[in-house]
């Protein structure tokens, strides 16, 4: 019994069902086991691994400053758009509580998006296909992302991030190709 | 030495352990008031129509619902297992008792200092803490020292079935309920360690004795604290299982092999498996992540299928055993369902196995993770887990316990035996809710998901304002089972009718 010791010959060989059981439970966590690393031969959408460190977060800010001298066709409520060149590396920049810039992506296009953080934690949500990424400071994540389908994308932020958190939305615009 | 033999178990019982087993679960269930009372508030905020707290205290509730319910709860419970399986269970003593009571004094202090400073709005930080943000350094205190206090008694439960060794008190192996918090007790130092490997550096931190903690570094060392933390809860919720079937029903487990080496496979293989908090984190490669969370996430998992297959069928040979041999399902039909000892053990296997186990896979893998990460589907899950699994077990672990070592009666018996079901089912309900939100992008942790002051303009899917109110109707339904829980265990405690 699971409360007294148990009876002296205790050390019992498996039986049938025990072992058909447990080849059973195992073959599963086999095949969901060896499904994580198929996937990434076969599917379409996988976790980005590629990252690097920021040294000195004024120099991410100087990246991201420099696309949007370089890039920017247009603003709003304050935010500039921009449109970097498709395949190009593109920076977002997080603070409390704001996404920095607004993005315009070309459907069908690939871009590396650089995301980090100026502060504390966020959580990159991109809305609603939701889609989830962590931002943190001191940290380079490129996510590379090719957008399927045209329309507006809203980025929220899904990290605890203060008091603020709940007012951080930015904005991403994929427009069809062509024009 | 002060001993008493227990006219319902025939144990002899020593009058230390059966103290600490009562201060431990009269704490424990203390603490499930405030933090449940919490998660009313909480699940009041997150329905949309009602939307009640304001949200600097939605957040700062949120800290303390987090904290009460999953640390405190929990683990003064744990404690109080680890002196019932390895004094109690033996019929030995516990020793050097003083050992009980500076644990017992760590946590409580600790968890004193943590509560003040959160309700004192000086630690609005989410039980989590991720650096950089910063919380008072009495927070950080409180958590050191609570996790000094919770270290000691897991050590001490070592120093006990040692000397039940010595004293003769077993021969060649522990009983399985014992082993069972042996592998927890394991879990705990570790997982302990880690805490102090984080946690005193950020102290410091926090006191600007330390420039700078990594970020990352941080949320792994805290996943290792806090993921594997969640296996001591696995370990004392199987063990708490496996014993409530052999006290209501007398079940043998059907291969002591088989389980012991499942308690085994856990001690091995979670520890490592945290990084699925970090699936979508920077800093880790993708082998790195699959190796971790595949393969030895899949064995722990391996582990759970075992019980899961040994403690149904060690119920159905004691059923069987009675009598109650008719067709396939004749046993079941018998089972005592109104017995909350044995129901609540029934559904807690249920809602762990079925709704927290089949969504933790799920949202374990690399690929799924990134479109559950951090939305309310994972709060949905842990519920599952933590709550329709570990809390109902412990709830019945109550209704058990209650006669044994408190000598009393438990008052109401027919809300007692109605109150397991309806706590499962509203959990069950307000998780199936969070999960359908969740699996629309609704963030967990998030105020207002309306963004109606933010500056852009966003809304969710329509449909999830009804996963919402469904959250909230099982949210209240499983509070009102909450309550009826307290009143009937404390009520029981303080008025039942003494057993001898
Ligand atoms: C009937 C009782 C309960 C209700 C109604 C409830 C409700 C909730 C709700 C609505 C949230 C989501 C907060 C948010 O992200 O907006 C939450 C979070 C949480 N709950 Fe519960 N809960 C209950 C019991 C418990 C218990 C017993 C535990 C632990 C054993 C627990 C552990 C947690 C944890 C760890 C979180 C996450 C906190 C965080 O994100 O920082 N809950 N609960
Ligand atoms: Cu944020
Ligand atoms: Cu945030």
């Amino acid at each position: 019994m699971a409360i007294k010791e148990p009876e002296r010959i205790w050390w019992k060989p498996y039986t049938r069902d025990e072992r058909l059981w447990v080849a059973m439970a195992l073959l599963w966590m086999m095949v969901s086991f060896v499904f994580m690393p198929v996937y990434h031969f076969i599917g379409a959408q996988n976790p980005p691994n590629e990252t690097y460190r920021v040294g000195d977060k004024e120099k991410f800010r100087a990246l991201v400053d420099g696309m949007v001298n370089k890039y920017k066709v247009g603003e709003e409520k304050g935010f500039p758009i921009v449109k970097p060149e498709p395949g190009s590396d593109v920076f977002v920049q997080a603070s409390m509580w704001q996404w920095y810039p607004i993005l315009e992506l070309q459907q069908g296009k690939t871009y590396r998006i650089h995301l980090s953080s100026m502060d504390i934690t966020h959580g990159f949500s991109i809305q609603p296909i939701n889609m989830n990424f962590t931002v943190l400071p001191g940290y380079d994540y490129v996510v590379t992302l090719t957008p399927t389908t045209a329309g507006d994308y809203y980025i929220i932020c899904n990290e605890y991030c203060g008091l603020g958190h709940h007012l951080m939305v930015g904005k991403m615009i994929v427009k069809q190709g062509g024009n | 030495m002060d001993y008493r033999i227990c006219s319902l178990t025939g144990f002899k019982i020593h009058k230390t352990a059966e103290d600490l087993v009562k201060w431990n679960m009269v704490t424990a269930i203390l603490f499930l008031t405030l933090g449940g009372f919490m998660g009313l508030l909480m699940a009041l905020t997150r329905w949309p129509s009602v939307h009640y707290l304001d949200a600097t205290h939605y957040y700062r509730f949120l800290t303390l619902h987090g904290f009460n319910a999953l640390l405190l709860w929990i683990l003064f419970f744990e404690i109080g297992l680890v002196y019932f399986t390895s004094a109690i269970l033996l019929n030995t003593r516990v020793v050097a008792p003083f050992v009980g009571w500076i644990a017992y004094a760590l946590m409580l202090v600790g968890a004193m200092f943590v509560n003040i400073v959160v309700f004192a709005g000086k630690a609005d930080v989410l039980f989590t803490s991720y650096v950089p943000l910063k919380a008072n350094g009495v927070y950080y205190l409180g958590i050191i020292i609570f996790a000094v206090g919770a270290l000691t008694a897991f050590g001490h439960f070592f120093a006990n079935i040692i000397q039940a060794k010595r004293d003769g008190a077993y021969k060649n192996t522990l009983p399985l309920g014992t082993f069972g918090l042996a592998a927890a007790s394991i879990i705990g130092v570790f997982t302990l360690a880690h805490g102090a490997v984080i946690m005193i550096p950020v102290f410091f931190w926090s006191i600007d004795l330390i420039k700078y903690i990594d970020p990352g570094t941080y949320r792994l060392i805290f996943w290792a604290l806090g993921h594997a933390s969640q296996q001591i809860n696995v370990c004392a919720m199987v063990a708490m299982w496996y014993m409530s079937a052999a006290f209501v029903l007398g079940a043998n487990p059907v291969n002591e092999k088989l389980s012991r080496t499942a308690f085994v496979l856990y001690i091995l293989f979670i520890n490592i498996a945290s990084e699925h908090h970090l699936l979508v984190d920077p800093i880790f490669s993708t082998w790195h992540k699959v190796v971790n969370t595949g393969y030895m996430m899949h064995l722990a998992v391996l582990a759970s299928m075992i019980h899961a297959f040994a403690i149904p069928a060690s119920m159905e040979v004691a059923l069987r055993k009675k009598g109650y041999t008719k067709g396939l399902f004749d046993w079941l039909k018998n089972a005592p369902w109104g017995n909350p000892a044995f129901s609540a053990t029934f559904l807690s296997i249920i809602g762990f196995g079925f709704l927290g186990g089949i969504t933790g896979v799920i949202f374990g893998t690399e690929q799924f993770n990134i479109i559950r990460h951090n939305t309310f589907a994972i709060t949905g899950h842990f519920h599952a887990t933590v709550v329709s699994g570990t809390t109902v077990a412990f709830m019945g672990g109550t209704y058990l316990l209650i006669p044994y070592i408190f000598r009393r009666e438990i008052i109401l018996p027919r809300l007692a035996a109605f109150q397991p079901y309806l706590y499962a089912i509203g959990v069950a309900v307000m998780l199936i809710g969070m999960i359908a939100a969740g699996s629309y992008g609704v963030p967990r942790r998030h105020w207002d998901i309306t963004f109606s002051s933010a500056i852009f303009p966003f809304s969710f899917d329509p449909s999830t304002d009804i996963f919402l109110s469904i959250m909230g109707v099982g949210g209240l339904l499983a509070v009102l089972g909450g309550v009826i829980f307290i009143i009937v265990s404390l009520g029981s405690i303080m008025f039942g009718r003494r057993t001898e």
